[in-house]
């Protein structure tokens, strides 16, 4: 995959399709990124968007419903919530959605902030294969990977995607 | 002379390295410092939401283990503890009813089978948490809320964080902790996380206060405030016990506070900028005068609000390094 | 067995300054010849063993009467025979305290019974070992007691000591006194040094020590009392018991095995098996005591074999209560300390036989006519201790894991085999 034009196509997918969803709208989302690919991606929007003011940050590791078999993730850093929640529409910005176990988390966070009016997803990659009834209102590409496969977005500087193949 | 890192500081990490326990800041590295500092930062930031919990720990059992009555220290543990979505047990135990070792055992090993998974131990003998993180509850996480003289190692942490925010580094920092080093778990806990940390610790106060041999701990013994808090950038003020008075470690405090007690005057010999600190609670007029206390240079009151954060982390981290050897265990 | 040679054995008997290889001929309980080529009916083959003189323990808790549950005299002085005791003295710290002759005669009594190495009780000093009153010295010694101590307990009115050694020293009694002023011990779990004040346990000063030296020291003079100084732990306490002995006074002295071995670093951790009273001190401590062996100084090494049940080791290090097993771990631990270049074998061999022997006013040795008490030992062994193992009812001991040198095969007590490969006979 790599050779940044499959991220270039789907970054311009992403842009217009969220374009789309808020055409109707008379106010623009605030923008929160899951971290650490959903920021870049959050940003990169933004840019594309030509829309102003800051990313929220969110960091789900407090979240996760993994904690009771995996434990704390080493390297977790404070969420930013640079604005306040209460009765704004959240555009939520991940890489990667699979099995919405970390968009369930990132919700669960976002209302310890706050009542936002309404959350819409933006994922820049679909893998499908979802374990909660979680999805995407603007995809940028859906891949149906092979058991080996996994998807990475590398950045920040330059943002690409990468297949990778695991050993089985 | 060189101390070996103990097996109280090798009990309280799992073999991947991870906080199992939270026991003692002896021998834990500077990446591991680090690591709880950054943790706590993240802590910090969910005390500011309209929402001040997380769900880490739900479903999750704390016990709070007071042999030694703490109303402060438990309150924060306890709050820490329910931001993390913990389910908490106070259970004060007067000192009376544990005199025999055997009872204590079997109480804690009562409520291990009821399932708890964290202890937090407060006890007034050097040594009984790492006791009971070793020999009676192997299973359960312990986490260190003061032990005797020797160790207290949230109250070390939350300094530290509160440092690092005032002063972004340690490396070349020069720290004054003043007053009753000998009897005090806060000072030695400081000691081990300053030394690791890279900053230059000196220890003042009268030699009835100040341990034999602290030196080889790293740290400069001074009995002068002069030299003791020339140019210094941290100040930690201890708080004075009265009983000291009773057994002629000191003849009032009167004269204490005339020779290290911390005015104006004295403050003035460390840099300008220095911060003043002091774990609490204060003796006015004893250890530090009022104007000092509420001056400018006091970070007394963030001190507080740090240490909820930085028993979140370390009850998050120990929480996580049981879980990471329980599911090693059962994959074996 | 009323006649038997042992054959081919290097035989070492610290009191005829003997090491050579020899053949010893028992008879009726006695040593009758010591030489070559001796003929009996039974014969023991030697060959590649060393025999010493039976060892005699200056301090040895049989735990019995009163503490059952740490040790009984029969496990006690089971572990005793193995470690190579043909005799070992029992401090009157027992429930009730020793400290009249009625006692007396039941230890003595219960010990015969239930063990065949010589029991030798000290009697209380004080009634009660309480520091108050005297205790009935004359009816103490009549009973059996080789000696007179406050096994550790202070006398803290200077004026009762003094006159307890005065009376003692017209009774002709010998008082074993341990050194600590309760003062500046008070509190105090582990030696006062860098790892107290890393640890944050509360501490016992050397000076603690050295000042009841001294002043054990000055009454000895002052009094006329026979004195002995139990379990020193300081170099400057070996100092001065030096200088005191230099200037003609007879005191006498011994040290713990442990504390030949261990400084207070093996407290790290918080490790209960290494709390000892007095405390385990420091390098140039432990120096200074193997020094005081090595001159005769300090005239034995005692197991100061304490047993306990394992809740006493089974708290808050603060809480436990002080000692380890270690009768059957002395010659072993000795041993190690000849290996490592640390002791001669002369005085590791005299520190547990002529060495306490002087201190009881006995005689002690393979000279022809004595009785026949005797160790053999495989001097080539070597195993590690593991705790479980041992044959005292204490299974509590600093030592588990370490690789030990030299073992004891077996014993006789007036020419009878009381151990023998392993097992009480």
């Amino acid at each position: 995959m790599s050779s940044n034009l499959e991220f270039r196509l789907a970054m311009e997918t992403l842009t217009e399709r969220v374009r789309a969803l808020i055409a109707d709208r008379n106010r623009l989302p605030r923008v929160v990124g899951v971290r650490t690919g959903g920021v870049w991606v959050a940003r990169a929007l933004m840019e594309a968007l030509g829309w102003d003011g800051p990313v929220g940050e969110l960091d789900i590791a407090f979240y996760r419903d993994d904690f009771s078999r995996h434990g704390l993730n080493p390297t977790v850093r404070p969420s930013s919530l640079p604005f306040s929640l209460d009765d704004e529409d959240i555009l939520l910005v991940d890489d990667v959605i699979m099995s919405g176990r970390t968009l369930r988390a990132a919700m669960n966070e976002l209302f310890d902030y706050g009542r936002p009016a309404r959350i819409q997803l933006a994922t820049l990659v679909d893998l499908g294969r979802r374990e909660l009834p979680i999805q995407p209102d603007a995809v940028g590409v859906t891949l149906r990977l092979a058991e080996n496969e996994r998807v990475k977005l590398t950045g920040p500087e330059p943002l690409d995607l990468e297949l990778r193949y695991i050993a089985s | 002379m060189t101390i070996l890192h103990d097996d109280v500081t090798r009990a309280q990490l799992n073999r991947f390295g991870q906080l199992r326990h939270f026991l003692t800041l002896e021998g834990l590295g500077r990446e591991m410092l680090t690591r709880i500092l950054d943790t706590a930062e993240s802590f910090i930031e969910v005390g500011s939401r309209q929402i001040k919990k997380v769900p880490l720990l739900r479903g999750k059992t704390v016990a709070n283990l007071f042999f030694e009555p703490s109303t402060r220290t438990r309150t924060t543990f306890e709050l820490a503890a329910q931001r993390l979505s913990a389910d908490v047990l106070n259970i004060n135990i007067s000192t009376s009813s544990t005199t025999k070792g055997e009872t204590l055992s079997d109480m804690l090993q009562n409520l291990e089978y009821m399932k708890v998974d964290m202890f937090v131990v407060r006890h007034a003998q050097s040594g009984a948490p790492h006791f009971i993180a070793s020999r009676v509850c192997p299973h359960v996480s312990v986490i260190n809320a003061g032990d005797g003289r020797h160790a207290h190692p949230t109250q070390g942490m939350l300094d530290m964080l509160t440092i690092r925010q005032y002063k972004q580094r340690f490396e070349g920092l020069k720290v004054a902790i003043v007053g009753d080093i000998q009897h005090s778990r806060v000072a030695r806990s400081e000691i081990h996380a300053l030394n690791t940390l890279g900053a230059e610790v000196r220890v003042v106060g009268p030699s009835t206060l100040l341990p034999p041999g602290i030196e080889a701990l790293g740290v400069t013994p001074c009995d002068n405030m002069k030299d003791g808090l020339d140019g210094a950038d941290v100040v930690i003020m201890l708080r004075l016990q009265k009983e000291r008075m009773d057994g002629a470690l000191l003849p009032s405090e009167r004269e204490f506070f005339r020779l290290y007690g911390l005015t104006r005057e004295k403050l003035a010999w460390a840099k300008p900028d220095a911060i003043v600190m002091h774990p609490g609670p204060i003796n006015r007029e004893v250890e530090i005068a009022s104007d000092v206390a509420d001056g400018s240079q006091s970070v007394i009151l963030p001190q507080v609000t740090n240490g909820i954060a930085v028993r979140m982390a370390v009850m998050s981290m120990a929480m996580s390094g049981q879980i990471a050897e329980l599911t090693a265990d059962d994959e074996v | 067995m009323t006649e038997f040679v042992i054959r081919g054995a290097r035989v070492l008997d610290p009191a005829q300054r003997l090491d050579r290889v020899a053949d010893i001929k028992v008879r009726d309980g006695r040593i009758v010849r010591l030489g070559e080529h001796l003929q009996a009916e039974t014969v023991v083959d030697g060959r590649g063993r060393w025999v010493l003189p039976g060892f005699t323990d200056l301090c040895h808790h049989l735990r019995e009467p009163g503490q059952e549950g740490k040790g009984t005299m029969a496990s006690e002085l089971a572990a005793a025979a193995r470690g190579g005791f043909t005799r070992v003295v029992c401090p009157p710290d027992t429930r009730p305290v020793n400290d009249s002759g009625a006692i007396t005669r039941l230890i003595l009594e219960k010990a015969a019974a239930a063990g065949s190495v010589r029991v030798l009780p000290l009697g209380a000093l004080t009634k009660g070992l309480e520091g108050e009153q005297l205790s009935e010295m004359d009816g103490l010694c009549q009973a059996g007691c080789v000696a007179l101590t406050q096994a550790r307990r202070p006398v803290c009115d200077l004026r009762v000591l003094r006159r307890s050694f005065a009376y003692a020293a017209s009774v002709g009694v010998k008082v074993f006194m341990g050194a600590q002023e309760a003062a500046l011990a008070a509190g105090g779990v582990m030696h006062e040094g860098v790892h107290a004040s890393r640890m944050g346990l509360p501490s016992i000063p050397s000076v603690a020590e050295t000042i009841a030296v001294a002043q054990l020291l000055l009454l000895a003079e002052d009094t006329g009392v026979q004195l002995h100084i139990s379990q020193v732990s300081c170099a400057r306490s070996v100092e001065m018991i030096a200088e005191a002995r230099s200037r003609g006074l007879a005191v006498t002295a011994d040290a713990g095995i442990h504390h030949l071995l261990l400084t207070d670093e093996a407290v790290t951790g918080f490790n209960g098996q290494a709390f000892f009273e007095p405390p385990l001190r420091e390098e140039p401590d432990r120096k200074a005591l193997l020094e005081g062996v090595e001159k005769g100084v300090l005239q034995a090494v005692v197991s100061q074999h304490q047993p306990h049940d394992p809740a006493a080791k089974h708290m808050p290090f603060a809480e436990c209560e002080p000692g380890a097993t270690a009768a059957e771990l002395v010659w072993p631990l000795l041993m190690k300390l000849v290996t490592r270049g640390e002791l001669s074998l002369e005085a590791a061999a005299r520190a547990l036989t002529t060495g306490p022997a002087e201190v009881l006013g006995i005689s002690a040795g393979l000279a022809e006519g004595q009785p026949a008490d005797l160790v053999m030992v495989d001097p080539n062994a070597s195993w590690t201790l593991t705790p479980d193992a041992l044959i005292s009812q204490g299974r509590n001991t600093p030592l588990a894991g370490w690789e030990l040198p030299g073992h004891v095969t077996r014993v006789w007590r007036d020419g009878e085999a009381i151990w023998q490969d392993g097992h009480e006979l």
